[in-house]
């Protein structure tokens, strides 16, 4: 028998745990059940994966984990990763929204912000609560929803304009090897507008974490929504991040990731655009050395018609280490007067990185653009030679022209100074 | 200043140049005019250090030191600076920034502190002037967009801002009309000093009466066939290349 329990998978373990501990956990335990039985139809993805294959998540996943972690972090410590002076914090400590470390007392009117384990009552979570991430799309979306443990809910009401971004920081801390799974629910109603940035981080970690996050993010006519994702996580760090927003007429979206550091980082960014002159903005940055494995799966799908999709990807590979961009978008057969434009751009610095790069256009209606590009390359000998011309060290040179690369969707940026300078900042020093 | 001795320089197996001999005194400028193909950019490209050609033999030396075994930001540090016949584009790296960093890496190579910002914007706004460079051209990303006589202004730009030794004009009047071909020879005439000496590398001699040399060489086959005063450079205009190929035997 103990020769059973040693081989015992990840998934054997995930359901035993889920069946011991299932009647402390709060919300709908129906759904969470649906969610369990869903996750273990389709288990952790294996390389054979269509969706999966080029990041190893059996592997990220590999030995034995536990599903909490009672580490306390000091006030200093998560102080650090708060690089926004002026924002609204919200800070969820090892996938449980921490009371004591966000500051959300004095709010502006209209905005609504509630630890989710209190929300679940809420009429207006309850509507859009799992409304939009599939269970049975994606394995991590089901293991989400059965074993979510923490996160937040967060309310723009109808006609609000939130000047402050809302700073949500997700961190992970542990000593030993740690599955969380957190949870956020955003809606922004009618006419509303708002600035969230979502930033993942490790404190203080020892052994592996696995952060599987998914965040839903509902975008009501008219509303205006800027979303970012800073992942700054460290060499032990995994990062599943799924994004699921739908937007509703006449609406903007703009949603920015850059992954700066982690061991593996798969984002999943699925964008559903539910109504006409919808406006949809993604881009992304990935910055990868070392061993790491960055991974970009965005899905943008037009069902109406008269929408505007806009999407750049670029990333600089260095070492060891392995990208992949997957753009899907469809358009279905009633999104007529579509404009979906995608590109995706990559340098590569070294001879063993690794970049996979695949657009993937379904288009069912006739009357539409749409195109996509994509480049991968080294470094433009001629613009090197010609700035070392000029007297710039070859280092110096490269340095110019990778954040000269980088700015491109830096700029895409607006009216987020401090976010700017701080990213920036970052890649900046990435460059030394 | 620059001492060029039998020089011979190939591309992919390809000899090029096939002996050139050139002595630069400070003060003077120089013409090199030849046909297509004579290997005009070659030499610049070889002075300048581009590692696609090889040197194969001889030398060339520059203020006592060997240019050829220097890098080619360490060419520029020492004052060897090229006008790009075809300048690049840099989209995303500003103009001003780009030439920051240069300005203060080769204060760097020679020991000197970092110019102040504002002495660095004072000459910026100087130098803007004797090329009547736009200052949003300036201030822009390096060429991008530039039309080919603003790229041509943008060398020279640069050049003031760097104050070199030694300037070499690769073709700097292709492409332009008669006015930008003004305004940037003009500045080249400007920028001129008993310290420093230009190599004005052309296929017209129409440049020439507007940066006036003190000898022209004409470069044919990899080699200088022919030097002499400014009139040369007339008489080749007026009798075609095919002068001197019947000169030269070819």
């Amino acid at each position: 028998m103990e020769a059973g329990l040693k081989t015992m998978t990840i998934k054997d373990s995930l359901i035993a745990e889920f069946e011991s501990s299932k009647n402390s956990l709060f919300g709908d335990l129906k759904l969470r059940e649906q969610a369990l039985e869903a996750f273990s139809k389709q288990g952790i993805p294996g390389r054979k994966s269509e969706e999966y294959k080029y990041v190893n998540m059996e592997l990220a996943l590999k030995g034995d984990f536990k599903f909490s972690s009672s580490k306390k972090l000091s006030t200093q410590q998560i102080e650090s990763t708060q690089f926004l002076k002026e924002a609204i914090i919200v800070v969820i400590e090892n996938g449980i929204f921490s009371s004591e470390h966000s500051k959300i007392n004095s709010l502006p009117k209209g905005l609504q912000i509630i630890n989710i384990i209190d929300a679940t009552s809420n009429v207006i979570f309850q509507k859009h609560y799992s409304k939009y991430a599939d269970i049975n799309s994606d394995a991590f979306i089901a293991l989400n929803t059965a074993f979510y443990s923490g996160g937040v809910f967060i309310r723009v009401e109808k006609n609000a304009v939130i000047e402050k971004p809302i700073h949500i920081i997700h961190i992970a801390s542990a000593s030993e090897n740690t599955i969380l799974n957190s949870r956020n629910l955003i809606v922004v109603e009618e006419n509303a507008q708002v600035k969230i940035v979502e930033s993942y981080e490790t404190l203080d970690l020892s052994a592996k974490s696995f952060n599987n996050v998914l965040t839903e993010i509902v975008v009501e006519p008219n509303a205006i929504v800027d979303h970012f994702k800073i992942q700054n996580e460290c060499e032990l760090g995994n990062l599943m991040s799924t994004t699921q927003a739908v937007q509703k007429g006449k609406s903007v979206f703009s949603t920015h990731t850059f992954t700066l550091s982690g061991s593996l980082v798969r984002n999943n960014l699925n964008i559903v655009l539910d109504g006409e002159h919808i406006e949809s903005h993604l881009n992304g940055l990935y910055l990868t050395n070392g061993n790491q494995v960055v991974d970009n799966h965005t899905l943008v799908d037009h069902r109406e018609p008269n929408c505007n999709s806009n999407e750049l990807y670029k990333g600089i590979i260095e070492d060891k280490s392995s990208a992949t961009f997957n753009g899907k978008i469809y358009v279905r057969k009633d999104a007529q007067k579509t404009n979906a434009f995608q590109s995706n751009k990559n340098i590569l610095l070294s001879d063993d990185g690794t970049i996979n790069t695949k657009p993937q256009l379904e288009i069912y209606a006739d009357d539409v653009k749409c195109s996509h590009g994509t480049s991968t390359g080294k470094l433009d000998a001629d613009k090197i030679f010609y700035l070392r011309a000029r007297g710039l060290s070859e280092a110096s040179a490269k340095k110019l022209l990778m954040h000269a690369f980088a700015s491109e969707v830096l700029d895409g940026i607006k009216g987020m100074e401090e976010l700017h300078n701080y990213l920036e900042e970052r890649i900046s020093k990435r460059f030394e | 200043m620059l001492s060029i001795k039998n020089l011979h320089a190939s591309i992919d197996g390809k000899e090029i140049l096939k002996g050139i001999n050139l002595e630069v005194k400070a003060g003077e400028i120089h013409a090199i005019m030849g046909p297509n193909g004579s290997g005009k950019s070659t030499l610049s490209a070889v002075l300048a250090g581009r590692e696609d050609y090889e040197v194969t033999e001889g030398s060339v030396t520059f203020n006592g030191k060997d240019l050829l075994e220097l890098s080619p930001e360490d060419r520029a540090r020492e004052g060897v600076f090229l006008a790009f016949q075809y300048p690049v584009e840099i989209p995303g790296v500003s103009n001003i920034n780009f030439l920051k960093t240069a300005i203060n890496e080769i204060r760097a190579y020679k020991g000197l502190e970092p110019m102040e910002a504002k002495d660095f914007l004072a000459l910026v706004k100087e130098k803007q002037k004797l090329v009547e460079l736009d200052g949003k051209l300036a201030s822009r990303s390096v060429n991008e967009g530039f039309s080919g006589g603003e790229k041509k202004r943008n060398e020279i730009f640069q050049m003031a801002i760097l104050e070199p030794k030694l300037a070499i004009l690769d073709e700097t009047d292709s492409g332009l009309d008669i006015d930008a071909l003004r305004i940037v020879a003009g500045g080249v005439n400007k920028l001129k000093s008993k310290d420093n000496a230009t190599i004005v590398i052309t296929h017209y001699q129409r440049l020439l009466d507007y940066i006036v040399p003190d000898v022209v060489h004409i470069l044919y086959n990899g080699k200088i066939v022919k030097s002499g005063p400014k009139e040369l450079a007339l008489e080749l205009e007026e009798k075609g290349y095919d002068f001197i190929k019947e000169e030269v035997g070819a």
